[in-house]
């Protein structure tokens, strides 16, 4: 465990001991889940919006073993409702698995996340506001809670859905000016976090393909295609949003309306972030269109001038986009894997480890 | 392995069709989309039954002539990363990208074919 929280009582939710606590009713675990939950949130608001705010609606969102995620509304005393989000850490000990998932084990922590959230609203990134924070307890463990936004965030729906039509031709300008404003927020300003500067990140992979114990020639060539480039790289380091794609861009009608999931921000090179949205994986089908199948690249680049961010070469894109691609097919890998050693046995995840070949495929198509 | 019929390959099909005719019509939410994902999973199955042992067979030509050594796929695919790793093999850069590029290009074959089908 990476944060240590009270285990004691949710164990004892978990074994089903709660399920006859109330007198003649018989609850399961997530009755019992949720009742506990609408009682922290009800203390919360109550100290957020004053005594008197009231919660409805509350509902899980996500299933499985990922994080969890909650909807609910606040009821505000003098009338009003407020839409909210709550993202917190999985209740259950076995659960933990995820933490191993993909990249995970850079995760921040839920606090450093609704941080940057707050940070990066600050410097003008379409974010959810982030009003208050649970910390864990021994009735919850610790989350953040954001504002719920109106619009989409599956990315096949954004390219394919006529509501997104508008929308699609100004994204990838607009996804660009984000992520100049959030890799320019000042490093004296930001939470604690992992540092990983270029040759680091590679290591990192590296690391993790030969944990496998599986040699992989396509992979090597890309480490040692990358580690003989480095200098194209560029030497900034800042706040990198570290899952910067189609897919963690919630869209409305108008465009860009929030950029989510800022679990995997770290100090890095920011134009990490650059080649990640370009790369083919987001692209779900519409390969015409570099940038997340919506944009084109000098789109992307304008944007990021726009936003305050410095020229990017063609050159430092490309390093990215062939780190991009190694990285996608690594993270592929990492999720077979955690079926492979039976710490989550998922015919998905193993399914997504023959998706690996996609991101060496498309590296070896950009590499000399 | 036993060759009487049903053979390998159609057993296989067998269970993609039953889970694709006959689960995947019943079934909503997250069941119907790992159902998807196991009638995939098969699919790559029967390809590499198909065109698996071809495709092994000239890997196994091609690292030979690279690394000018005997041995099997997994040997050769061990020295063929050591020595990438190392530098040996900067001065035989386009045979080997020509290498890694079909050996590539078969494992989609298996996985995704439609992956090749559209440039991107």
């Amino acid at each position: 465990m990476l944060w240590g929280r009270p285990r004691t009582f949710f164990s004892r939710v978990v074994a089903g001991e709660f399920q006859t606590m109330t007198a003649g009713m018989t609850k399961n675990k997530a009755e019992i889940q949720t009742e506990i939950l609408a009682d922290v949130l009800h203390d919360r608001v109550g100290q957020v919006y004053g005594p008197g705010t009231g919660i409805d609606g509350l509902v899980r969102l996500s299933g499985g073993a990922s994080r969890e995620t909650w909807s609910f509304d606040a009821l505000l005393p003098g009338g009003g409702r407020k839409p909210l989000i709550l993202k917190r850490d999985p209740l259950d000990e076995q659960t933990d698995t995820q933490l191993i998932e993909g990249e995970v084990r850079l995760g921040v922590d839920r606090w450093t996340e609704g941080r940057l959230m707050q940070l990066a609203g600050e410097v003008g990134v379409p974010v959810p506001e982030v009003p208050f924070f649970l910390d864990a307890d021994d009735r919850t463990s610790a989350g953040f809670v954001m504002q719920r936004l109106e619009g989409e965030a599956l990315g096949r729906r954004i390219l394919r859905e006529d509501a997104y039509a508008e929308a699609r031709p100004k994204l990838a300008f607009q996804c660009g000016e984000a992520a100049a404003r959030l890799h320019g927020i000042a490093a004296e300003n930001l939470p604690p976090l992992p540092v990983l500067p270029v040759a680091a990140a590679l290591d990192y992979n590296r690391d993790v393909v030969d944990s496998f114990k599986q040699p992989h020639a396509g992979f090597e060539y890309a480490f040692h295609w990358l580690r003989e480039r480095l200098e194209l790289a560029g030497d900034r380091l800042g706040l990198v949003h570290g899952d910067y794609r189609n897919g963690n861009l919630l869209v409305d009608g108008q465009g860009l309306a929030g950029v989510l999931d800022w679990e995997l921000g770290h100090l890095g090179n920011p134009l990490n972030d650059l080649g990640w949205i370009c790369i083919r994986a987001w692209r779900y089908g519409y390969y015409d269109k570099p940038v997340g199948g919506f944009g084109e690249v000098a789109e992307l680049l304008d944007g990021y001038e726009a936003g305050g961010g410095a020229r990017v070469s063609l050159e430092a894109l490309h390093f990215w986009e062939v780190f991009g691609c190694m990285r996608w097919g690594v993270i592929c890998m990492t999720l077979a894997f955690t079926h492979i050693s039976g710490r989550e046995r998922s015919v998905e995840k193993v399914s997504i480890g023959r998706r690996a070949v996609e991101g060496e495929y498309d590296m070896l198509q950009l590499v000399d | 392995m036993p060759t009487d019929r049903p053979n390998t390959a159609e057993l296989v099909e067998a269970v993609r069709e039953f889970l694709s005719d006959h689960v995947a019509p019943n079934v909503e939410g997250q069941l119907a989309f790992h159902t998807r994902v196991a009638v995939n999973a098969l699919a790559i199955v029967e390809r590499t039954l198909a065109q698996g042992g071809a495709m092994d067979a000239a890997e196994l030509v091609r690292l030979k002539d690279l690394l000018k050594q005997n041995g099997d796929l997994e040997e050769l695919n061990a020295e063929l990363s050591r020595a990438i790793r190392a530098g040996e093999m900067d001065d035989r850069k386009d045979a080997l990208l020509a290498h890694l590029r079909q050996t590539a290009e078969d494992k989609i074959a298996l996985a995704n074919p439609r992956y090749l089908t559209k440039r991107g």
